[in-house]
């Protein structure tokens, strides 16, 4: 075949020249390698913002290409946090402890330095043991592959109970929801083992990079955020094309139909599941060293519902829709929540952004769904709806209607 | 409830004492029947008689509360298979609406029926060959769209969907293919076409066809089963059939 996968899906190849300029650009007006025009504080903001474009490309496939509207893959994004979190954290205590116990008159055996980490770690919970879960924190080969494994794991055994009993719409929606909170629940007990609503703090520090500037190693994390977003988006572009992603679009609009055409439905569904929470879990992995922080509020189960607004605003079952809504809204978001845009005084009462972002957010998204449902990507290709006189594409609950769909 | 499994018959499908209950209203009353592998069968009966139920139970859509469904040369029972197995062992099913895939175009469509691999791993991995889009392309003129395979198949008409919807059975290659009123929403000529279209493909395989037109069954020319309240109530030829006074009084006579 002369066509390559570029040629036939024009429009990643757009986003990666243009993600690649981007990332060019940013590391030239940044402190790290550049002339210093971007602070770094922003860096991380912009590097966070890839990352958080990553997991929206997760939610378009499982609910924009597979109709799957799932509300529960911030949890999976956050578990990937966690998971690197623990070896960061692990080994930058391990290099303070060294560090204390190197002036002792004996040299500290393997077992004191362990349970120094330990008594560092858990002592703002009152313990002073690694608990199990830590088993591999020790090493960053045997704790980072946990990234892809617990998610991975937890999205197989919940989907495999979900979809075998059918459960869809609403009501797979619901227990999404349910599983992301009860994850939450869990990890705000103390004795959870992940040091409860302390969470794990201190992760912007890289062990053996202590002495690399914050403005260097946030410029290096934007970098790989980078590069991991376009190879997140080439893997989805591929899954969603070709046969793979004409059955994931008929699942969506009639997976009834796909059956009685010989489709294990169930199986495709479990693997976008996994597929999509371990994307968002890596995701999560390179996000939260940028956040220098993660606790079980990250995982509220309103972080997934504003991950489905974002895919929504920026027009679900298109990969460039995705990334545009979850860039546009999350960097609104962190300029008028982090006190940038200026209050509104009129007179008897003051409009301060702060308070009043989540309505416009809401507002919106109520706007994009009545007035443009494609979203913001869909206003790139221009392309007519379809005359349908109101119905929409398919008979299930996340087939497209009428207006998102190109004629 | 035995288990019944007979060595080699020479029925393809064989439905027996079969029985269905919705909420106390028994749909399907232990219904038997059977079709050989090159057959052409027309099931008729009024509203309510039963037969999207069995069609339902075949394709295993619906569990049936009791009875055997067993299917192929050494019979399998398809009691305990997914519709997706169902469908993979060689059922094909034709809905009384045409149900294509609306936003995918018609190529697309006819790639997701072609008969290969179903499994997601499979299918990820999947590419099309020369021989796959000739074998479209012949589909798609076997049942005149051979220009539309570019357009998504919400754009066609009623009539191009319901052809749409057979090309996709045919790809599938299924050995018992069953038709829920082909000649709804069909004008004369596509009747005339899709008369001899059936009558071709009961050559080489079961074709079950449910229809309400006794025009459409006259000219299909082959056996015919009543069905009435969820039972067979006669069996034969069109003219047999008709000349029974209960399928006169349940079914004709209003």
């Amino acid at each position: 075949m002369t066509r390559t996968f570029l040629t036939r899906n024009p429009s990643t190849l757009w986003f990666l020249l243009l993600l690649a300029l981007f990332t060019l650009g940013v590391t030239l007006l940044a402190e790290g390698f550049g002339i210093g025009l971007i602070p770094t504080a922003f860096v991380k903001v912009l590097g966070k913002t890839l990352c958080l474009c990553l997991v929206a490309l997760a939610m378009d496939l499982i609910w924009g290409y597979t109709g799957i509207l799932s509300l529960g893959h911030m949890a999976f994004f956050a578990l990937g946090g966690y998971m690197t979190g623990m070896w960061l954290m692990y080994a930058r205590t391990e290099e303070i402890v060294v560090q204390a116990l190197a002036g002792s008159p004996i040299p500290p055996t393997l077992e004191e330095v362990a349970q120094g980490v330990a008594t560092q770690i858990f002592g703002v919970v009152g313990g002073s043991d690694l608990p199990m879960v830590w088993s591999f924190a020790y090493s960053a080969f045997l704790q980072l592959p946990l990234v892809l494994i617990v998610p991975g794991v937890l999205a197989l055994i919940f989907g495999w109970l979900a979809f075998r009993a059918r459960v869809n719409g609403v009501y797979l929606s619901i227990l999404t929801q349910a599983m992301t909170l009860a994850l939450a629940l869990y990890l705000f007990q103390n004795d959870s083992g992940l040091r409860g609503n302390n969470g794990l703090s201190g992760l912007q520090n890289l062990p053996g990079l202590a002495e690399m500037p914050q403005s260097t190693l946030s410029i290096l994390f934007f970098l790989a955020s980078a590069l991991l977003l376009a190879a997140g988006y080439l893997l989805l572009a591929w899954v969603s094309s070709g046969k793979f992603g004409s059955a994931l679009r008929a699942i969506r609009d009639d997976e009834q139909r796909l059956r009685f055409l010989g489709y294990p439905v169930e199986g495709y569904k479990l693997f976008v599941f996994t597929l999509t929470a371990m994307v968002a879990a890596v995701a999560g992995a390179f996000y939260y060293p940028q956040a220098g922080i993660i606790n079980p509020a990250e995982l509220a189960p309103i972080a997934s519902i504003y991950l489905a607004v974002w895919v929504a605003i920026g027009g679900r079952g298109r990969l460039y829709g995705a990334v545009i809504g979850a860039a546009v809204v999350s960097l609104l978001s962190s300029w008028f929540t982090g006190g940038m845009a200026p209050a509104i005084p009129l007179g008897f009462y003051t409009i301060n952004w702060v308070d009043w972002w989540t309505v416009l957010l809401g507002l919106a998204f109520v706007l994009v769904t009545l007035f443009a449902p494609r979203g913001i990507g869909g206003l790139f290709d221009r392309l007519p709806s379809p005359r349908r006189h109101g119905a929409q594409l398919g008979p299930d609950d996340g087939a497209l209607r009428e207006k998102e769909a190109d004629a | 409830m035995t288990p019944f499994a007979p060595a080699r018959t020479t029925s393809l499908l064989e439905v027996s004492g079969v029985s269905v209950t919705f909420d106390g209203f028994r749909a399907i009353n232990n219904l038997s029947f059977a079709i050989g592998p090159q057959e052409l069968r027309a099931v008729i009966g009024p509203n309510g008689a039963g037969k999207t139920t069995f069609m339902d139970i075949v394709t295993g859509k619906t569990r049936p509360d009791e009875g055997t469904v067993t299917f192929g040369e050494v019979p399998r029972s398809l009691l305990r298979m997914s519709e997706a197995q169902i469908a993979r062992a060689g059922v094909g099913r034709k809905f009384q609406r045409p149900t294509v895939f609306e936003d995918q175009s018609v190529s697309e469509n006819l790639m997701l029926a072609l008969k290969a691999a179903r499994t997601p791993w499979r299918v990820l991995f999947w590419r099309e060959t020369a021989k796959d889009r000739a074998r479209v392309a012949e589909l798609a003129a076997q049942v005149g769209l051979a220009d539309h395979l570019p357009r998504k198949a919400g754009e066609l008409s009623h009539g191009q969907k319901q052809w749409l919807e057979i090309a996709m059975l045919l790809a599938q290659e299924p050995r018992l293919l069953l038709v829920d009123e082909p000649a709804a929403g069909m004008s004369f000529l596509e009747r005339e076409q899709t008369t001899a279209l059936l009558v071709e493909l009961a050559k080489t395989r079961a074709v079950v066809v449910v229809e309400h037109d006794m025009e459409f069954i006259r000219r299909l020319n082959c056996k015919v089963t009543v069905l009435h309240e969820g039972s067979v109530l006669a069996e034969g030829s069109l003219d047999h059939v008709t000349k029974n006074p209960q399928v006169i009084e349940v079914y004709l006579g209003r």
